[in-house]
Formats: structure tokens, sequence, C-alpha cells
């Protein structure tokens, strides 16, 4: 059955018809618009669909819309502010930490978290922050060096 | 894409409306959703309505008081692993189960009430078919125990063994009112319906005693450091005295449909100090009485061997604790 869904996507209210069981990343991907969100595995295991809810991260594939009505939602597309990049997404950009890009912006969204909470992180605290997100690229190293090359420049 | 498949779902603000909606026949609970949705998605259970408890209010707290301690159902896992009013060893287990975004919505009720897991049954629908279905879903047959006719699939959650090595309790609630009982006898030993509740029941909260006689450790064995389900889970709970050891119980998972509680430890331990020769011991007669199946992705052989290693860690872990204290339920 579809039911109308409000949802707060990167600030903007968001007012769609849904059907009940729909996940979030389908929403946000084929309704929304928002396909920087990826869709890996659809179970659980990559972290390519990892977006922020009320600033913590979580598996989009994961979580029914209607259960995150009126909570803040924060994709990829809602890191860039004002045509700017996040530092976070400059790092990556300069230092190699993405090649195929499928699992940057879950990447992306787990570090901003991580460094909400803790401006000056260690290799193994960014690596905990990043264990729930796969990359088959890069063997990792330089996205936790990309990580703490972002932590030391003033947050925007 | 994986779709669920369609059926209703309501978002109950009370524990009475959501216990009005889980009476309707095959309708199922979902708290955090990181097992129940996955399952759906590989056609896994056909739940006629969803019952979410996203919205609902209450059950999220931990609370203390001179006793216990009460966890409600919806307690996240990152909350148990961040709280410091619980055992260390139950936070510690919280902290190692799957990856930081599952830890941020799965809850303590949930990881609970985790289905058992095998190596024939989560997999795809086509993968499924092309073997034969079998005892857990749709199939008569089971392919880990040809001859068996009742499920073995794994009980694979993280915090059974911790909760029942420390002898918590859960409360549930009913259109009847609030029962408790012991987290042991939340497990049926059947793999194919593994959860000794009633449909219309709902888990509202974990009790676990204070005993500041008891200390409390866990060990998981995996490939990798996260996202993964254990191949095996070991807990041990020791209570001491004077250095010496009062009670011995050692409890693990992934060997059978529920968590293993190891007999006949009491007349090797009690009585002495947890020195090697106890801790030898104790590891030896763990090794005799579980018997991992291949019911997992991974060498039987191996997962036996690593038995006695991990009860001898878990049992280091809390020496010390035992020999100078006599105890600590690493409550802050």
């Amino acid at each position: 059955m579809q039911r109308l869904c409000t949802l707060n996507v990167n600030g903007e209210t968001r007012t769609l018809a849904i059907e009940e069981t729909d996940t979030l990343v389908d929403v946000l991907r084929d309704r929304l618009g928002l396909t920087g969100t990826k869709v890996g595995c659809d179970e659980g295991d990559c972290g390519a669909c990892t977006v922020l809810i009320d600033g913590r991260p979580v598996l989009s594939c994961l979580t029914l819309a209607l259960s995150v009505e009126g909570r803040a939602i924060e994709t990829i597309e809602g890191v860039a502010r004002d045509g700017r990049l996040h530092p976070l997404q400059e790092a990556f950009d300069a230092h190699g930490a993405a090649q195929c890009g499928f699992c940057t912006p879950g990447m992306i969204l787990s570090a901003k978290a991580l460094l909400e909470e803790n401006q000056d992180p260690t290799a193994d605290e960014i690596r905990h922050a990043l264990s729930g997100n796969l990359c088959r690229c890069t063997g990792y190293g330089r996205i936790v060096e990309a990580v703490q090359i972002a932590a030391k420049r003033p947050a925007r | 894409m994986l779709p669920l498949p369609s059926c209703a779902v309501s978002f109950p603000e009370t524990i009475e409306q959501a216990l009005e909606l889980l009476s309707r026949p095959g309708a199922r609970v979902v708290a955090g959703g990181t097992d129940l949705l996955p399952n759906l998605k590989r056609g896994l259970g056909r739940p006629s309505a969803l019952v979410s408890l996203a919205r609902l209010s209450g059950l999220d707290a931990v609370a203390r008081d001179e006793h216990e301690l009460r966890v409600g159902a919806r307690v996240t896992l990152a909350e148990l692993a961040r709280s410091s009013l619980l055992p260390a060893s139950v936070r510690y287990a919280a902290s190692l189960i799957a990856s930081p975004q599952i830890r941020n919505v799965a809850t303590i009720g949930g990881n609970l009430l985790l289905d058992t897991r095998c190596v024939y049954v989560n997999q795809s629908p086509l993968w499924r078919e092309g073997l034969g279905h079998c005892l857990k879903a749709d199939g008569t047959e089971c392919h880990v125990v040809p001859t068996g006719k009742r499920c073995v699939a794994a009980a694979s959650a993280d915090l059974p063994p911790i909760l029942v090595a420390l002898g918590a309790s859960v409360r549930v609630a009913s259109k009847d009112g609030v029962r408790t009982i012991p987290v042991e006898r939340l497990f049926s030993n059947d793999g194919a319906a593994p959860i000794a509740l009633g449909p219309a029941e709902l888990l509202v909260e974990v009790v676990i005693p204070r005993a500041p006689g008891t200390s409390s450790a866990y060990r998981k064995l995996r490939v990798r450091k996260a996202i993964d389900f254990p191949l095996l889970g070991v807990a041990v709970a020791v209570d001491a005295e004077g250095g010496l050891v009062r009670a011995l119980r050692v409890v693990a998972s992934c060997i059978g449909a529920t968590p293993r509680k190891v007999s006949g430890l009491d007349s090797i331990a009690v009585g002495k100090p947890l020195d090697d020769a106890t801790i030898e011991a104790v590891a030896e007669r763990c090794h005799g009485a579980l018997h991992p199946q291949t019911n997992i992705a991974a060498d039987v052989g191996w997962r036996r061997a690593m038995i006695p290693l991990l009860v001898t860690e878990a049992l280091h872990d809390v020496r010390d604790a035992v020999r100078t204290r006599g105890g600590d339920d690493g409550t802050a």
C-alpha cells in the first residue's frame, strides 16, 4: 500500500507517496534522484549505502523510509556547501583516496560522523569508524590518510 | 536491488498499541531491522505485517539499582557499548557486533532474538532452490545432518552467551501482562523456530543481576575483525570469594540452535583458585562438551580446535579479578 511520507533530506523537506516497505536507499535514488548513495550488496554488509540520520551513520538499504520521517537525513549530496567541497571530499580527491568511487560516498559520511565527535582521531580510530565500509580498490591506506589530512584542516 | 516483500507497516507509539498490532496473525516486530530485513529480502519469512518500534516511546534507557541493571529492549548496540553502567564484558561483546552503522540501529532485544543462521539457508532464493529447500525454510530435509528431523541452524548472536553466563533474564509483555524468564529459556533448540516466545509477545527489557563477586569475559572467533557474524562465541562468568572459585559458567554460541551452557564445570573448578591447572581442565572439558557442526562456512575441525583457546583466553581475562578482589562485575 502506498503512503505519504515526508522526509527531511539535506535540509529540504520532501513529501512523496511511497510503498510502506520501500527502503530509504531506493527512495533516495529512484524517487528523489539522489544517486550519490550507492547500492552495493543491498543487505547490510558493504556500507556503500551509508547515510547520516541525525548525524549518525546508518545503512539506508536496511532502513524503512517511513521509519525516518521527521529525522535529519544527510546524503553525500548534502556534504558540499555553497559549491565548495567539504575538507574530507577535498582530501579524498587530492590524496587519491578514491579509485572506482563506489564506496566513497559512504566512506565520507562515516568519516564525517567520526570527525564531528573526534576532531583528531588516530589511524586506529579512523579504521574502527570506517570498519563498516568496504573498499575493493584502494587497500584503505590512502582513505585513512585522507581522513587524517581532513581532520587537521579547519572545519568550515 | 533486493526489494522487500510487500506488506503493511505500522508504527505504534505505545506498548499497548504494539501488542494490539502483534496480535494479528503473521505480524512481526521490527526494531533495528538489521537481521530481519536482509532475511526478508532473501525470501526468508513472509510476515503479513511489520510492527516497527521506531516511534515507540520508552524502552530506550539503561538503569541501575542496588540489585540489578535494567536495559530497555530498544537500547542500541552502540549505546550498550558506550554505557558505563554495564559490565565490561557486555559492552565489549556489543562493540564487536557487525559494523558501526548496524550498531547505531540494531538493538539489544533484536540481538537476543536474532534468527539462527546456516550456510545452507542464508543464501539467495535461487541458491537454496538449486540445492533443495531445507527444514529451516520451505523444505523437509537437513543438509547439515542428513538424517536430522530438527533444524540445527546456529545461534549466531553475540549477546546471548554473555547474558546467559551472567544469569540475565528478560521481561516479556503480552496482553496478559508481563512475565520474566531467564535468557537461557528464550531459546527453543529448534533452529527453524529458535525463539520460545509467542507471536503476540514483545520483549521489553533485559535484566542483568548485579553480582559484585562475578567476573566475566567474552571471546569471538571470526575471519574479519568487523561485520562478520561469529564463527564461535565464548562467554565465561566466574563467581569467586577469597580468590577461590564459587561457580564457573561457560556459554558458547555457533554450536547449534541455542547457546550452549557447558555442564560439569563445578566439579572441576569450585573451591579452587583460577590457576593454570584449573583453566586447562575447564578448557579441556569445554572442548569435550562442545561439538560445532557444518552449519557455518568455516572448517569445523578448526572451529572445534579453537574452543579451548577461546575459553582459556576468556578465563585469563578474568583471572586477575578473581585472584585479587574475589570478583568484579565490571560496573563503574
